[in-house]
C-alpha cells in the first residue's frame, strides 16, 4: 500500500460519520491528542502565557517592544527613510547595468505573498470582533513599529547570505546569527541558527501549512456545505506536490501573480465600500481613535482592545519572526541596507493599509451591533466578544461585511482566501526548506525529504482538527521570534554601521539615482 | 571620430536583415564600429516565486552567454570577418528603452532594427518595441522590413 493509499485511509478513517470504525478513529486522534498536548503542552503554554493578571500574551510584548528598540536606535528610520525606500522600490537607484537580477519590487512582493493572507482578513475580523474599532488603532501602532523590526532582519538576511559559485543564493536569519556572532566574536551564533532552524521546520509544517490548510477547507466548507477534510487536503498537496517536487513551476508562477492582483482587488473592493459610505468615514475614524483609548463597550476594555491590535498586527504581519527575511535575501544590490529600507514597506503595506482597510469595512457596514440608545456596543451573551449581525465572526464576520455592500464578494473573498492560503504554503515550503537545508545541508536526497513531509503535513492538516499540533506549532513560528530579536539586539551595530555609512553617502551625493 | 551604429539583434532572420543593411551602411560610412545589441526582455516589476529570486543570477548568467553564443558573437564574427569593426552587447530590460539607453551611452549615430513579424492579439495589447523605439528614440531609427 503505498502512502497515498493509506493516507487515503488515514483521512477517511478520521472523516467517517458514524460507526465503530469513526469510534475507534475518533478515540485514536484523542489519545494522539492527549498524547502531543501533553509533551508540547508546558512549551506552547509557554510561549504564549499571558503576562500575570492579564490575559496579554508576553511573546506579543517581545515583538512589540523589539520593534520599540529598534524604532528608537534607528531613529525613527521608518518615517526618515519611507520616501527613499519607494523610489528604491519604483528602481531610481537600481543600476541599469545590473538589470536582469532580482530587483528590490520583485524581493518585496515575494516576501509579501507570504505575509498577506489570512491574518488580513480573518484576523483582523477577530481583533475588531473582540477589541472593537480602537483595536485598528493599535494594530495600526504596532504596524508602524514593526517596520523597524523588518528594516533590521532583512538588511542583515542580505548582508550575510551565502552566495554559492553558481550564481545561486541563500540567506535568513540562520546564516546573520552565525556569521555576524562571529564577526563580533560572541559566541553562541551556531546555537542560535540551529535553534531559529528548528522552530522554522517546526513553523513551516504548522502554521504554514497545516494550519492554512486547515482554514482554507473550513473556509470552502462554509462555501459549497460540509464535507471530508482530507478531500480539500489531498487537493492541496497534490497541487502544492506538483509545484515543489514535481517542479511544475508554471502553478507557482500562476500563483504568485494572481495573489497581487487578489490583494489589489481586495484593496479595491474595500476602498468602493469606503467610498460608498464616505458620510461614516469620518466616523470610523473617529470610533478607531475613541475606541483605542476608552475601549467603551467592548469585550475586556481598553485592555482588550489594546491586546487585539498588537496580537493581530503581529501574527499578519511576522515583524522579527525572521520568515520574510529569507525571501528578501535574495535581492541582488550592493548595499544591503537597501533591501532594509524596502523591506519596511512590507509591514505599512500589509497591517497598516490592508488591514486597515479590512477594519474600516467591519466598522462601516453595520455589522457590529451597537446599541442605539448608548452608542455603546452590544456584547454577545458570553460576554467575550461585541455581539454581530448574523452572530459571525473570523473570516465569516469580514465576509458578511463585505457581502453588505456587495453580494457576491463573499464567493470572490472564498477564492482570495484559498488562493492566499496556497501562496503562503508555497512561501512557507520554501523558508522550511532553506532552514532544513541549513541543518541537513543542500542535495536532492534531503530537499526531497522536507518536500515529501510538507505536502503529508498538508493533507493531515486539513483532515484532522489536531488542535495541540497545531498550537505547536504556532507556538514555533513565535519561537522563531524569540530567537531571531534575541540575536537582532547583538546585531543592531552592524546594521547602524551600514545606516551610517549609507546615509552619510547619500547625503553626500557619493549614491545618486540613475536617470530615468 | 568613429560613426557608431546600433545594431538590435532578436536572435531570427528579421535581425539578420538588420545586420545586413547596418553593414552595408558601414562601408559606405568607412570609418564605423558596430554595437551589435541583444536584449533579454526583462521586468523588474514582474512577480517571482521565492525559488525564482535565488536561482535569477545564475539564469541570468546563462541567459548573457547563450545570447552572446548563438546570436551575438556570430554576428560579429561575420561583420569582423568581412572586414568591418563590431562589438557585442547583451543587455536584459524593455528592448525599446534599452536600444535608446544604449544609443546615448555609445553616443551613436543611428540605431538599425528589422521589423519583428509578431502581431495580432499581443501587439494590440502590449504594443511593438519597433513602434516603441521609433516613437521615443533620441537619434535617428532606421526599420529594415
Amino acid at each position: 500500500m503505498n502512502y497515498t493509499q493509506k493516507a487515503f485511509l488515514a483521512a477517511a478513517a478520521i472523516a467517517a460519520p458514524a460507526g465503530a470504525m469513526a469510534q475507534e478513529a475518533a478515540s485514536l486522534d484523542q489519545k494522539v491528542n492527549e498524547a502531543f498536548a501533553s509533551a508540547t503542552g508546558p512549551f506552547v503554554n509557554l510561549i504564549f502565557a499571558p503576562f500575570p493578571g492579564t490575559t496579554f500574551p508576553w511573546i506579543v510584548m517581545w515583538l512589540v517592544v523589539g520593534a520599540s528598540i529598534f524604532t528608537l536606535y534607528f531613529g525613527f528610520v521608518q518615517f526618515r527613510y519611507f520616501g527613499h525606500a519607494i523610489k528604491l522600490v519604483k528602481g531610481d537607484y537600481a543600476d541599469p547595468n545590473d538589470a536582469g537580477e532580482v530587483s528590490h519590487f520583485q524581493a518585496l512582493t515575494t516576501a509579501l505573498s507570504g505575509t498577506v493572507g489570512l491574518g488580513n482578513i480573518a484576523g483582523v475580523a477577530v481583533a475588531v470582533g473582540i477589541g472593537g474599532p480602537g483595536a485598528t488603532f493599535w494594530m495600526i501602532l504596532a504596524g508602524l513599529l514593526g517596520m523597524a523590526s523588518k528594516f533590521t532582519e532583512c538588511t542583515l538576511a542580505v548582508k550575510y547570505r551565502n552566495e554559492y559559485p553558481d550564481g545561486t543564493v541563500s540567506g535568513g536569519p540562520m546564516y546573520y546569527m552565525k556569521k555576524g556572532f562571529a564577526e563580533l566574536g560572541l559566541p553562541g551564533g551556531g546555537f542560535l541558527a540551529i535553534m531559529f532552524s528548528i522552530f522554522c521546520i517546526l513553523g513551516a509544517l504548522g502554521g504554514g501549512n497545516m494550519f492554512q490548510a486547515n482554514q482554507a477547507h473550513a473556509q470552502i466548507a462554509g462555501i459549497v456545505g460540509d464535507y471530508p477534510g482530507w478531500i480539500t487536503g489531498l487537493v492541496f498537496a497534490g497541487v502544492v506536490f506538483a509545484v515543489i517536487i514535481g517542479g511544475i513551476k508554471s502553478i507557482a508562477n500562476v500563483t504568485e501573480k494572481v495573489v497581487p492582483f487578489m490583494g489589489i482587488l481586495y484593496v479595491g473592493a474595500s476602498l468602493i465600500i469606503i467610498l460608498m459610505n464616505y458620510d461614516q468615514i469620518g466616523a470610523a475614524f473617529g470610533a478607531i481613535f475613541a475606541g483605542a483609548f476608552t475601549g467603551l463597550g467592548v469585550a475586556g476594555g481598553l485592555v482588550g482592545a489594546l491586546i487585539q491590535g498588537f496580537k493581530r498586527a503581529a501574527f499578519s504581519n511576522e515583524a522579527g519572526v525572521g520568515s520574510a527575511a529569507i525571501a528578501h535575501a535574495a535581492v541582488r544590490t550592493k548595499e544591503p541596507i537597501t533591501e532594509g529600507f524596502v523591506s519596511l514597506l512590507e509591514p505599512l503595506i500589509d497591517t497598516v493599509v490592508i488591514c486597515t482597510m479590512t477594519a474600516l469595512v467591519i466598522t462601516i457596514s453595520g455589522q457590529l451591533i451597537v446599541n442605539p440608545e448608548t452608542g455603546l456596543f452590544v456584547l454577545n451573551e458570553a460576554g467575550t466578544a461585541i455581539a454581530t449581525v448574523g452572530d459571525t465572526s473570523g473570516v465569516a464576520l469580514t465576509s458578511a461585511a463585505f457581502g453588505s455592500a456587495i453580494s457576491w464578494f463573499p464567493y470572490v473573498l472564498a477564492i482570495a482566501v484559498v488562493l492566499f492560503a496556497f501562496s503562503t504554503m508555497i512561501s512557507w515550503s520554501y523558508y522550511g526548506l532553506k532552514a532544513w537545508t541549513y541543518l541537513f545541508g543542500e542535495g536532492k536526497t534531503s530537499e526531497l525529504i522536507f518536500k515529501v513531509i510538507f505536502c503529508v503535513f498538508i493533507v493531515i492538516g486539513a483532515a484532522a482538527n489536531l488542535g495541540p499540533v497545531i498550537d505547536f506549532s504556532d507556538a514555533a513560528i513565535f519561537s522563531m521570534a524569540v530567537v531571531n530579536i534575541f540575536a537582532l539586539y547583538f546585531l543592531m551595530k552592524l546594521v547602524r554601521r551600514e545606516l551610517n555609512s549609507y546615509t552619510g553617502r547619500l547625503k553626500s551625493g557619493e549614491i545618486q539615482a540613475y536617470a530615468h | 571620430m568613429t560613426t557608431k551604429l546600433v545594431v538590435g539583434l532578436d536572435g531570427h532572420a528579421s535581425g539578420e536583415r538588420a545586420l545586413a543593411h547596418a553593414s552595408r551602411l558601414a562601408e559606405l560610412i568607412g570609418d564605423c564600429e558596430l554595437v551589435v545589441t541583444y536584449v533579454v526582455e526583462w521586468s523588474p516589476f514582474s512577480f517571482q516565486t521565492a525559488e525564482e529570486n535565488e536561482q535569477r543570477h545564475k539564469r541570468r548568467e546563462e541567459e548573457i552567454e547563450t545570447a552572446l553564443e548563438r546570436v551575438v558573437n556570430p554576428a560579429v564574427k561575420k561583420v569582423t570577418d568581412a572586414g568591418l569593426k563590431a562589438r557585442g552587447v547583451v543587455r536584459h530590460g524593455d528592448v525599446a528603452d534599452t536600444l535608446i539607453a544604449i544609443s546615448k551611452d555609445e553616443n551613436a549615430e543611428q540605431i538599425v532594427v528589422a521589423r519583428t513579424s509578431e502581431g495580432g492579439f499581443a501587439q494590440r495589447l502590449f504594443g511593438s518595441s519597433t513602434s516603441n523605439l521609433v516613437m521615443s528614440s533620441t537619434v535617428p531609427v532606421t526599420v529594415v522590413s
